[in-house]
């Protein structure tokens, strides 16, 4: 029987511009605040798991070691789209639990700022003889031409999907301008989120529409940041002190799944199937469900994602996401609170920390050091990402007995 | 006449420009990209197969911000043609919410996307609201 991981120390960077930093100093940041955290070194630890997208390739991990500390651990430099700064998270984990380290380090950190729209390729000039070319023999970009490849435009399709299917098609709009408001009225409690202005249905639905039903206020934040965590095995965690234990969270599931072929899923991504894979799989294993959650921050990279993966998560029954969201159960007085961080429409999106920030937050609340944000008595959380493509991380947290 | 040519390989040009599909013959998913093998069954045998050009908008957004050349706004969606789902664009209607709704019954249309040094058009498709 494999051991139990614990989140040891954990660390995230104020999310939002940061000119003078590199995208290094972000990661030391992150890393070192982690460390002091956990109260362990660079010496410690036996392995460590580095996420940047941006320079994916560029070996952040390594970067990192020279400035923070080369110790001649093993490095796994991973990329899974949004979910990179989970993936990084769950190799440290994999490796404790394997028992090959009885530490590990698990850092994420983007500069997004200013990158403006995530979209695909830019179209180049297009050639002067058509000649079919790629694997739908295109003689000329499709981007635009059969559909489109901007995140904002793919996330609103599948909110619209599910308001379809479940037939809610009355005021779609308003419905995820309300679920955007809800998530920018948590920012306000939130000192590290990029932004934590409070705003009104009117203003968002009013403000700039970049891909209907979403406005730019119901699109995440692009911004820079990182988060890091430090994972320990349980035999590792009982020679530590009283303090250290006490505020040590318990990884109860680790879970990283991939999109399972389904009709349409490579026509329109599919963020529903893998979701609800990795919602079952991280329920099994923790031995709970989520009605004992105290807590959710989900991947609201959009409004009209935040809606179906209410029902991915199995928070509410089968098709009733906005049944549970108009109940006010996802506010931070209802009964499920989501996001109370202000996910990634408020608080930001710095990609590869992403996945490790969202357990940062979970995290904060189970050690009852949420300050202001506090949800009283948090027990368990989840966190939850998606990496379109797709990747899909679930952990879920408890806070040590 | 002037040549034509398909903005993709899976619209047929010709008196009932239709969309096809490369279909499993083992388990019946259907692809449109070239394929190495089926993602559903592992598969290597594919058949050709036509894709209804009559069907159902299941999902849509309407694009205002996009790569760097390519004309918003536009309405992007998803066409279920009668079980087989199509990635396309709403054409030859208004791209806003009074006239886009979900649901609604659309067929395949065609337009020219250009034409290249050598007279050559090319031919998208989309589908229009009827
Ligand atoms: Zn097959």
């Amino acid at each position: 029987m494999a051991e139990n991981v614990w989140i040891l120390g954990i660390y995230m960077t104020k999310f939002g511009k940061h000119p003078d930093k590199d995208t290094v100093d972000l990661a030391a940041e992150a890393t070192m605040g982690a460390l002091t955290d956990g109260g362990v070194s660079m010496k410690d630890m036996g392995i460590l798991a580095a996420g940047n997208l941006m320079g994916a390739g560029l070996g952040i991990g390594q970067a990192l070691q020279k400035q923070i500390g080369q110790t001649g651990i093993p490095v796994y430099n991973v990329a899974n789209a949004c979910a990179t700064g989970a993936t990084a998270l769950r190799t440290a984990i994999m490796a404790v639990k394997a028992g090959e380290a009885d530490y590990g380090l698990a850092v994420g950190v983007e500069k997004l700022s200013g990158a403006g729209l995530l979209a695909g390729g830019a179209r180049t000039s297009e050639s002067n003889v058509y000649t079919p070319s790629g694997r739908f023999g295109a003689v000329a970009p499709v981007d635009g031409r059969i559909g489109t490849e901007t995140m904002p435009g793919v996330f609103a399709q599948i909110g619209m999907q599910y308001v379809h299917e479940h037939q809610y098609g009355e005021a779609p709009f308003e419905l995820f301008a309300r679920i955007s408001e809800k998530n920018h009225s948590h920012s306000t409690l939130n000192p590290l989120a990029a932004y934590t202005k409070k705003m009104s249905v009117e203003e968002i639905m009013g403000d700039v529409m970049i891909a209907y039903p979403n406005t730019r206020p119901m699109c995440s934040a692009n911004c820079d940041g990182a988060a890091a965590a430090v994972v320990v095995s349980d035999s590792t965690l009982k020679k530590l002190s009283g303090e250290q234990q006490r505020r040590a969270v318990k990884v109860a599931a680790s879970v990283l799944t991939t999109d399972p072929w389904e009709e349409a899923c490579q026509v329109l991504p599919d963020v529903n199937t893998l979701t609800r894979n990795a919602a079952d799989q991280a329920y099994e294993a923790a031995g709970v469900g989520p009605d004992d959650l105290d807590l959710v921050e989900l991947h609201d990279c959009f409004a009209t994602a935040e809606l179906v993966h209410y029902d991915n998560l199995k928070l509410c029954e089968p098709g009733a996401a906005t049944d549970f969201f108009e109940s006010g159960a996802t506010w931070r007085d209802g009964r499920t609170p989501v996001n109370v961080s202000g996910g990634l429409e408020s608080k930001g999106h710095p990609i590869a920390a992403t996945g490790i920030a969202n357990i940062w937050e979970v995290c904060t609340h189970l050690r009852g050091e949420a300050k202001d944000r506090q949800i009283e008595g948090a027990r368990l959380g989840l966190a939850h990402v998606i990496g379109l493509g797709s990747a899909c991380g679930v952990h879920i947290l408890e806070k040590a007995a | 006449m002037t040549q034509q040519i398909p903005l993709v390989d899976y619209l047929v040009l010709g008196d009932t420009p239709h969309l096809v599909a490369h279909e499993c013959t083992t388990c019946g998913a259907r692809f449109f990209d070239r394929r190495n093998a089926c993602a559903s069954c592992f598969g290597t045998q594919f058949a050709t197969v036509g894709v209804s050009s009559e069907g159902e908008l299941e999902a849509f957004t309407i694009v205002s911000f996009a790569a760097p050349g390519v004309p918003v706004p536009f309405v992007a969606g998803v066409v279920d043609c009668r079980g087989t789902s199509v990635r396309a664009n709403v054409i030859n209607t208004a791209p806003d919410p009074e006239h886009v709704k979900l649901g609604m019954k659309v067929r395949l249309a065609t337009y020219s996307v250009g034409t290249d040094d050598e007279g050559t058009e090319a031919v998208g498709f989309g589908f229009e609201p009827f």
